[in-house]
């Protein structure tokens, strides 16, 4: 009994710890999300004359993917964004993040495109006014163009399951 | 034949390091990089999380420090610029957090506990100092008298 209190309290900081370990440091909360998505104007990767800017799609919901073809976790993610593609629930649109244009075209031909289009942010500038800080990462923007989801690191398909496909279709509705 | 090819070796060793890559241009203002590197020192890095924008070396951190020294060439103030920094990253970025709800347990966590530790210690004292001084009834003090008495050799036996 007189070791009770000192007991719990220990208890309680070996709970703190243990659930602190679960946490992954690198998902830090977004400011962005429930933000209007930053308005860029970008060259196409396939026809680089060509510009594409998010105003295109307003009154759609949509997926920003970010990737480059230097990043190896992309390469995990990439076969469930060409399934996404596929099922035609939602658009993905690609943002080539620091990229080369030959090899990105390179490694979209070898493992698939599920973009509609990719545009080019060869100096990342782009990426900074989204906040990326770890390529892959993929933004859910809803028909007002207001960015309603961030995933931060590669998609899994729970995370596709439970996370994106749900929070699309309310937003389509 | 050897000395040749000793001399060839040393006109080598003296040519290599001229072809080696340039060192990076010093900064063309000085007072400007101070600057830079004083505010990149109070942002985080989001790659390597332990480090700060002016320590480290990712790909993103040099693009952050181009923009902050950008955005100081055009004249913008610091708090401008970390307003910009905060705005993409969040607190996160911030190595001195701002006092918010969310931040509140952090700062005045540490507080919170010295006064739960100072005030256990104060009860624990006045426990304590009221163990060492029991209360004696009159019986007690009698018997005390009692014993101390002197001459009385029944009672020690």
């Amino acid at each position: 009994m007189r070791f009770a209190l000192p007991l719990g309290a220990f208890f309680l900081l070996v709970t703190l710890l243990a659930v602190g370990l679960t946490l992954n440091p690198r998902e830090v909360p977004s400011p962005l999300v429930g933000k209007n998505a930053p308005v860029f104007e970008l060259p196409r990767l396939h026809e680089p004359a060509r510009r594409f800017s998010p105003k295109e799609m307003q009154g759609q919901v949509w997926l920003l993917n970010v990737w480059a073809s230097w990043c190896v976790s992309c390469r995990d993610e990439h076969p469930l964004l060409v399934d996404l593609a596929r099922s035609r629930t939602v658009p993905v649109y690609g943002l080539n993040y620091k990229d080369k244009r030959e090899e990105a075209l390179r490694w979209l031909v070898q493992f698939g495109d599920p973009y509609v289009l990719s545009v080019a942010d060869a100096d990342g500038r782009i990426g900074i006014d989204y906040g990326v800080y770890g390529v892959p990462e993929t933004y859910v923007i809803d028909k007002a163009g207001v960015i309603r989801y961030k995933q931060i690191g590669p998609l899994t398909a729970e995370r596709i399951k439970t996370r994106i496909l749900p929070l699309v279709a309310e937003l389509q509705r | 034949m050897m000395r040749a090819a000793l001399a060839l070796l040393l006109a080598v060793m003296l040519v290599a390091p001229a072809a080696a890559g340039e060192a990076a241009p010093a900064a063309e203002d000085p007072a400007l990089e101070k600057r830079v590197i004083e505010l990149a020192a109070e942002l985080r890095c989001l790659v390597c999380q332990n480090q700060s924008l002016a320590d480290s070396n990712a790909g993103l951190a040099v693009d952050l420090r181009n923009q902050i020294r950008e955005r100081m060439r055009e004249g913008q103030s610091e708090s401008q610029i970390v307003d910009f920094m905060v705005a993409r990253y969040g607190d996160f970025v911030l190595y001195r957090p701002p006092v918010k709800a969310t931040t509140a347990l952090l700062w005045f966590g540490p507080i919170l506990l010295v006064v739960v530790g100072l005030v256990v210690l104060f009860v624990r004292l006045r426990r304590r100092r009221a163990a060492a001084e029991p209360e004696l009834s009159a019986v007690d003090h009698e018997r005390a008298a009692r014993l101390l008495a002197p001459g009385d050799e029944a009672e020690t036996r």
